[in-house]
């Protein structure tokens, strides 16, 4: 992290590290991302690919893992064929990949560039041979919870009773209460205790349930797989020891469980995997990480029935908006407006959600915080309160139920908004934290060290970062100079605020977009500074795009192709100044690097109320599109996020330096392990 | 629970419902379709499992009845603690009474004689949301008065008493002003630096303060400890969170305080707190706090939010604070609000009772009530009424939009128009009763026209 070294030095021999990805598979012309076809013929040779790729929607790349499941056809399918399709629902994910459904974060595994197809296969022939023991540990998990439930309640019950007697009791010199009723059974505690634990038994037995194979059937399946794997590993002789694929890869399987996928379902299994592997040393260990290799398939909301499944699971009530835009079937969209006052009513029901989490969760909701940063620091601090308030359950281990706990909270989180990347690599990094406690440790120990390791990360990879950003960014801005910004980043305000300290002399073109109009709070407070300003909205970017010397974005997340993940609009704006030839300066901190590749901003984005789009504010003359929200003709769209090329990237400024787009890898795989998990 | 403790204040023997509450029929046991009116309240806060309640009762004997009947009907349901404290202390002086009960982070303090199926759970939310320092259910306040009989004068006033002027901000989220209708002369007045802050303020007349407030623990421990005189929440409090929102003394002086107490771990949540407050404000705001916090936030902290929640117009939302509202409430209950009485409507959309004895050629009318034990002669006429328990009726007699309590004789060809007819009346033959709205106790009444 040397701020003053130059920028081509820092880069150069890293670059040369990364040289292995071809510089065409990081970064593909713009021009493919329509083109399917395209992108297919530079993948290995995919002889099944028209047919897997006629189901698929024009715009998607299918994933190259498709093709290499394809070139080994009698590899996979000899892993597959022996299995009953409905055996279980993980089973049913992996054999639904060759076939071809098409699932954005397998296109991140499959299309990343650190993995090489000998390794995938056969971390996708390691996983099948996993699941009877997922299974099983599902299993032995509900099992545990079923034996531990009525002790434990019983125990709730008697300290709730002693505790209403003492409060009774107390003689207090003011005014004493007379019990007037008691609840004999308590009924409410043994519920509320009930509640939480129904909602971490349903999370255990989901598996089993549906597992319907008798044990003979299993074992045959697991010695198919055995076999499948043992003529996959001679086939792929230069399997790598699973040290750089399988280290470097559990972080984007945890990461992908923390996508909105199937969360709650893969609640356990998540916190399974880390705890034995603990313990258990030897050749468990890299069988169970290559297992996380297998990203599990994000939520699909055009799936209807597993929609529907998540529904009955999820707290907040989520009526879908019936209008969807065909391309964007797969992203959530519920008709706002009606979450928010459901979630309300229903404050004193969620018993398991900490208070604290769910004052988030309803801030997220109503928008009152936006921001990666912003909604990431939140986030931290209700875990920070609700891991203070925390206790361990009699006859469990803080290690597992603290983990099964934070999950709950945010799959919470995630039903009032998805989460941003950032969120995601915060919790990652607090899962990991938990994991990782000593077992020496006592209780009190391990929550402070959680909560002191919760203040260092908001510490040192935002406010920190932060200031590395601003001294790095403040160079690049000279005398006489005319920024551009777009919306309102918290970073870039900061760049601004402080250059302007230094007594640099410069203007500052803030261009906004319709609806959030969020650059008019950031105009304000620039103004209110007494910097020059010029307020524009996107509509005129390619005439003020003449006068400006610099572009100043900040970014939601930067992809490890290059991509800057961001605001929708920021696309538009990189490549009109990419057009004029205008550098294009992302800044970015380094927490919110994601080792996802994404060509577009289909395929993972979020969107946002259709209904502040069709409507304007204050001018019911405009109002044209009122109540036609059931025309089944009119779709309306309002994406929250948009992909920006590495191409109109000329440098991204982070915590660890300036760096080009194609050195994102880099501080991916670099910096992760030994910084980012601290 | 979510960290709330919830307190429901009870009264005692209000003034204001003279001859319908007594010594024995405390004001929170006063039947509103043959229940307690506090029934309705804890069904309301059980429904939102809100089982650990704490009730406080003005009064001894007061506090003794009401135990007695929790006990009796929330056995097994319900964690009830019933506290008594002296009478005419205000709602500021019985929470002062039971304040070293709360403990956790948030108070719910409903009133005992709401009448309501707006959830509580709404106004608690929205309190944390905005990490308000008290927040106010605001209602639109039911049609007042019997739509048929012409009371208007009598109305107007009861209307103004009712409403509330309220002052909110455009998003109808922070609550600025607020004053009770009643109190307002010719003009309000409102503070220049609030509406400098604001920008604009919608001032209201249509709402009502439904006396559900959620309160954060220490602030309203501050108030009531600080300002002996405060008397009632409503009056006295509220006004005052809202009137020093921007130039809060209190929570600012209450914090240190506790600051103070137990410094470090306190503080730290201050810190919290105050990081969220401000993180709404500016989204870009946490890093100037981090830059402050070495000094002491009390910069910071001279502001507090007071927030309100406005149910929707759907929801129905009453209190029984007066006579006329007593017999709006009950004629509602049986009416527009049936699913708030709990019982199940027949097909002629009325309740009787299995055990009523009805006479011949009687018609019971749609939104009515009668209930166990009671008898009606021939040809009588019931409608949009009540009828409590035990009572009888003789022939000809025509009860028109009226209460009738428990234990009532009337004889016949009576006619009792939109009148409350208390416990245990005797009406003699042929008493003509017209919008008479307190019918005294244990009195017998012969041949009068009213």
């Amino acid at each position: 992290m040397d701020v003053r070294r130059g920028q081509r030095t820092v880069i150069d021999p890293k670059v040369r590290q990364v040289g292995f990805v071809p510089a065409g598979a990081t970064r593909p012309p713009a021009r493919s991302h329509s083109v399917p076809t395209d992108a297919c013929s530079s993948s290995p040779p995919a002889p099944e690919l028209p047919l897997s790729g006629s189901s698929l929607s024009p715009v998607m790349i299918p994933p190259p893992r498709h093709s290499s499941a394809d070139g080994l056809p009698s590899l996979s399918r000899s892993a597959a064929s022996p299995v009953p399709i409905p055996a279980s629902p993980l089973r049913r994910d992996t054999v639904q990949i060759p076939i071809g459904s098409y699932n954005p974060s397998e296109s991140v595994l499959g299309s990343s560039p650190m993995i090489s197809p000998s390794s995938r296969l056969d971390a996708v022939s390691e996983f099948s041979d996993e699941v009877p023991t997922s299974a099983w540990l599902g299993r032995s998990g509900s099992g545990k919870f079923a034996s531990s439930f009525p002790s434990s309640s019983g125990e709730m019950m008697t300290m709730k009773i002693t505790g209403g007697g003492s409060g009774g009791g107390g003689n207090t010199p003011k005014s004493s209460l007379t019990t007037a009723s008691v609840v004999k059974a308590l009924p409410g505690v043994s519920e509320k205790d009930r509640g939480a634990l129904i909602e971490v038994q349903n999370e255990g037995i989901s598996k089993p349930q549906k597992q319907k194979t008798s044990k003979a059937e299993r074992r045959a399946i697991q010695e198919a797989q055995r076999a499948a794997k043992a003529a996959a590993k001679e086939a792929g002789e230069a399997v790598k020891p699973s040290a750089s694929s399988g280290g470097a890869l559990p972080a984007s399987k945890q990461g992908k469980v923390v996508k909105p996928s199937s969360q709650k379902k893969d609640g356990p299994q998540v916190t399974a995997p880390v705890v034995p592997s603990e313990k258990k040393v030897g050749d468990r260990i890299p069988d169970k990480d290559r297992k996380k290799d297998v990203p599990h398939p994000r939520m699909q909301f055009d799936d209807k029935h597993r929609v529907e499944k998540a529904k009955r699971r999820a707290v907040v009530n989520q009526s879908e908006a019936r209008n969807r835009v065909e391309l964007f079937r797969h992203l959530p969209q519920y008709i706002h407006g009606t979450q928010l006052p459901d979630l309300e009513s229903k404050f004193f029901q969620l018993d398991p959600m900490h208070p604290s989490v769910y004052k988030v969760g309803l801030q997220y909701l109503s928008g009152v915080i936006s921001g990666g940063n912003a909604r990431c620091i939140a986030m931290l601090l209700a875990f920070q309160e609700a891991i203070k308030d925390y206790s361990t359950p009699p006859e469990k281990a803080l290690v597992r139920d603290l983990t099964a706990k934070i999950s709950s909270y945010v799959s919470f989180l995630i039903e009032c908004r998805p989460l941003s990347i950032s969120m995601g690599n915060a919790i990652k990094f607090l899962k990991n934290r938990i994991a990782k406690l000593p077992h020496t440790l006592s209780e009190s120990e391990a929550k402070s060290s959680l909560q002191s390791d919760i203040d260092r990360f908001i510490n040192e990879k935002i406010v920190i970062a932060d200031k590395v950003i601003v001294g790095h960014a403040v160079t690049k801005i000279r005398d006489g100079d005319i920024l551009l910004t777009y919306g309102s980043s918290s970073v870039v305000e900061m760049i601004l605020l402080y250059a302007h300290e230094l007594g640099k002399q410069f203007r500052v073109v803030l261009v906004d977009s319709r609806p959030k109009l969020e650059g008019q709070a950031l105009l304000h407070r620039l103004v209110a500074k007494g910097l020059n300003c010029t307020y524009t909205h996107i509509n005129a970017i390619s005439y003020v795009m003449q006068e400006v010397t610099r572009v100043f974005l900040g970014a939601s997340s930067v992809l490890s192709n290059g991509t800057v993940y961001s605001r929708v609009g920021t696309a538009c704006v990189a490549m009109v100044a990419n057009a004029f030839q205008i550098p294009v300066l992302i800044c970015c901190e380094a927490y919110k690097f994601h080792e996802r590749v994404q060509l577009d901003s289909i395929c993972s984005n979020e969107l946002g109320d259709p209904d502040v789009i069709s409507k304007v504010a204050g001018r019911n003359d405009l109002n044209h599109l009122e109540s036609w929200a059931d025309n089944e003709n009119l779709q309306l769209l309002n994406l929250i996020y948009d992909a920006t090329p590495s191409d109109y990237v000329s440098m991204i400024i982070t915590d660890y330096g300036m760096i080009p787009p194609t050195s994102v890898p880099v501080i991916v795989r670099e910096y992760r392990r030994e910084h980012l998990w601290i | 629970m979510m960290d709330f403790q919830v307190v429901v204040l009870a009264g005692g023997t209000a003034k204001k419902l003279a001859p319908l509450v007594s010594k024995e029929v405390p004001k929170a046991l006063l039947p509103v379709a043959n229940r307690p009116v506090l029934s309705y309240v804890l069904e309301l806060l059980e429904s939102s499992n809100l089982k650990d309640l704490i009730v406080v009762v003005e009064g001894e004997d007061a506090a003794l009845r009401v135990g007695g009947w929790i006990s009796g009907a929330y056995v097994d349901r319900l964690h009830v603690e019933v506290a008594a404290v002296p009478e005419d202390v205000g709602t500021a002086g019985a929470l002062r009474a039971v304040a070293h009960h709360l403990t956790a982070n948030d108070v719910l303090i409903v009133s005992g004689d709401l009448v309501s199926d707006v959830p509580p759970g709404a106004v608690a939310a929205t309190h944390r949301r905005h990490g308000a320092v008290v927040t106010t259910l605001l209602c639109y306040a039911p049609v007042s008065g019997p739509s048929d009989t012409g009371s208007s004068a009598g109305k107007d006033k009861v209307k103004k008493s009712r409403y509330n002027i309220v002052g909110l901000d455009p998003t109808r989220q922070l609550l600025l002003h607020i004053a009770a209708g009643a109190e307002v002369e010719k003009d309000i007045r409102v503070q220049k630096n609030i509406l400098r802050a604001v920008g604009q303020l919608e001032i209201r007349a249509d709402l009502m303060d439904a006396h559900m407030y959620a309160f954060k623990r220490t602030v309203l421990q501050d108030v009531l400890d600080q300002k002996d005189t405060f008397h009632s929440i409503r009056q006295d409090v509220l006004p005052y969170l809202v009137r020093t929102q921007l130039r809060s003394e209190i929570s600012a002086n209450g914090l240190h305080k506790v600051e103070d107490n137990a410094n470090g771990r306190v503080s730290s949540q201050n810190y919290v707190t105050w990081m969220s407050q401000h993180r709404e404000i500016a989204p870009s705001a946490y890093q100037e706090l981090l830059a402050l916090s070495p000094r002491s936030p009390e910069n910071a902290l001279r502001t507090h939010k007071c927030c309100a929640y406005i149910a929707s117009k759907s929801k129905y939302c009453a209190r029984l604070n007066s006579i006329q509202a007593f017999s709006d409430i009950n004629r509602d209950v049986v009416g527009e609000a049936s699913h708030l009485s709990g019982y199940s409507f027949s097909s002629q959309n009325n309740i009787i009772h299995p055990s009523a004895e009805l006479g011949s050629k009687t018609t019971v009318g749609p939104q009515c009530m009668l209930a166990e034990g009671s008898q009606m002669g021939d040809k009588c006429s019931v409608k949009r009424s009540i009828i409590g328990r035990h009572c009888r009726i003789g022939s000809n007699v025509k009860i028109v939009n009226s209460v009738v309590m428990n234990h009532v004789t009337i004889e016949d060809g009576c006619l009792v128009q939109g009148s409350v007819i208390c416990s245990n009346v005797h009406l003699q033959e042929r008493v003509v009763l017209k919008d008479c709205q307190e019918f005294g106790v244990c009195s017998s009444c012969c041949r009068s026209h009213l």
